[in-house]
């Protein structure tokens, strides 16, 4: 197996070359950016997932909450939608730091110590301001006879939502939640910023020591590969997700 | 809490002023910013909506491209990029010539190249908006093409244009933070280097925060006058 993924490798950057990239470049960094890929898709993979299990009780916070609830949850998607996300990650990455001592005490400081587990934290408070927008959003535009029909037979509001509210309201907001994706995808860049070996802290790390533009080009087509596959799947999801939708043409 | 305070004081002791400084660099790029990327979006937005395929296709790819890179590195891709570029193109003129690209330069050129993807999409809709009829009784009543334009087609192309230009302002506003990182004194380094000094971090970076609230508030206060002025002929559902 191992002389053959090597033979793979070999015949890779033997390709690269022959269109004209730097295969020695790539010889040298090349795994260390397909980490980075991995590493950026933890990223994403993580906060999305996080963020939608938040944004949840926000949006119901804010659909069925009383006065605090309701505007407890629209400052918190106020805060996290009007600041750049660069400012929310130094605020949380650097803050935490300043207070070292009391997350020690609470026994929290191994998880802010670390850069990732910080970045995550911010993107995941990040996105679930912006996914509990779309998902609010979804619920807004269903009609009320849903719930009255809903309650009518005799389901609890929980089950309604569960069952009819919430299907409906995230099949509204599938396009928005992609749009999302994308974004996040793009936005985890950031990372690199505070010490993260992403695939942009990686591009930035190659590129300071062989100070070739080319690594540059290499970063640019791999976030267009992801951003590109997560928009064709998308398009399929959407098609299969909403296809009782779909009106005939 | 009053020790706090008293770092954001003006003069020597303080960081209010140097704050405050950035801040408004930071009003200033996104200013500086949005004709340019409104020019390269209408470019874009024409284009995609030409009768040429080549055409259309460029404006494609511009947007896919532009719009799918991550922000940062479109930016380090025109600031370092552009250097070489230029330094290689200088060479051939003056041998072992050296330039060094304006930060400030780099950061609009980047900036507006993406809020040029993002506003073609907006100022493509906007376009097929306006219905082609418009357009032939405007020339049946006798005018130019240009007063064509500024009368009939612009103003409701505008209104229909700006909730997403509106949307496309604060994105922008929020992604000029990035220049920080090539060494702009925008708001978000003037804070950074605030906090190198007083080991404040989490106070200063709120503060920083607030300020983008404060801008993104009156923005939104901004638009929605504009909205109302540029729909005041145009009667909407509810009546209001």
């Amino acid at each position: 197996m191992e002389p053959f993924l090597g033979m793979i490798g070999e015949g890779f950057l033997w390709a690269m070359g022959l269109i004209g990239l730097n295969a020695d470049l790539m010889s040298r960094y090349g795994l260390r950016f397909l980490e980075g890929v991995w590493v950026t898709l933890q990223l994403v993979g993580l906060s999305i997932v996080f963020g939608a299990v938040l944004a949840l009780p926000l949006a119901i916070a804010r659909v069925e909450g009383g006065k605090v609830l309701s505007r407890a949850a629209f400052t918190y998607s106020y805060f996290f939608r009007g600041t750049p996300l660069l400012a929310q990650t130094f605020l949380i990455y650097y803050g935490a730091g300043q207070f070292r001592e009391q997350l020690t005490d609470i026994g929290l400081w191994w998880f802010f110590r670390d850069a990732f587990n910080c970045a995550v934290f911010t993107f995941t408070l990040n996105t679930a301001a912006y996914q509990s927008e779309i998902l609010r959003g979804g619920i807004q535009t269903l009609p009320a006879g849903q719930m009255e029909a809903a309650q009518a037979l005799g389901l609890s509001r929980v089950l309604a939502y569960r069952k009819i509210i919430l299907p409906q309201a995230i099949a509204v907001g599938l396009r928005p939640l992609g749009n999302e994706l994308v974004l996040m995808i793009k936005a985890s860049a950031i990372a690199s910023v505070i010490t993260v070996y992403d695939l942009m802290g990686v591009t930035r790390l190659a590129f300071s020591r062989s100070y070739d533009m080319e690594v540059y080009l290499w970063a640019a087509v791999l976030y267009l590969v992801m951003v590109e596959i997560v928009r064709r799947v998308w398009n399929v999801l959407e098609r299969r997700l909403n296809r009782h939708l779909l009106v005939s043409r | 809490m009053l020790d706090l305070l008293e770092l954001l004081s003006f003069g020597p002791n303080g960081w209010g002023d140097e704050i405050l400084q950035g801040a408004l660099l930071t009003i200033e790029l996104a200013l500086v910013t949005l004709p340019v990327g409104i020019a390269i979006g209408l470019a874009v937005a024409v284009a995609k909506d030409s009768r040429s395929r080549a055409l259309r296709a460029v404006g494609d790819l511009y947007t896919t491209v532009f719009r799918g890179l991550p922000e940062l590195l479109t930016l380090f891709i025109v600031y370092y990029g552009g250097q070489m570029l230029l330094t290689r193109l200088a060479g051939y003129v003056v041998e072992g010539a050296h330039i060094e690209v304006n930060q400030f330069v780099a950061g609009v050129v980047a900036l507006g190249l993406v809020l040029g993807a993002f506003s073609s999409e907006v100022l493509l809709a906007a376009i097929r908006a306006v219905p082609k009829g418009q357009k032939e009784a405007a020339s049946a009543l006798g005018l130019s093409g240009w007063n064509t334009f500024r009368l009939v087609t612009f103003p409701q192309l505008w209104r229909v244009a700006l909730p997403g230009l509106s949307n496309n302002w604060m994105v922008l506003l929020k992604d000029t933070s990035l220049v920080s990182v090539i060494a702009i004194s925008d708001l978000m380094r003037q804070t950074s280097i605030a906090v190198g000094v007083t080991k404040q971090p989490f106070f200063f970076y709120l503060v920083a925060c607030l300020i983008y609230l404060v801008f993104s508030g009156l923005s939104s206060f901004v638009f929605t006058a504009l909205e109302n002025r540029a729909s005041r002929g145009f009667k909407r559902v509810g009546g209001h």
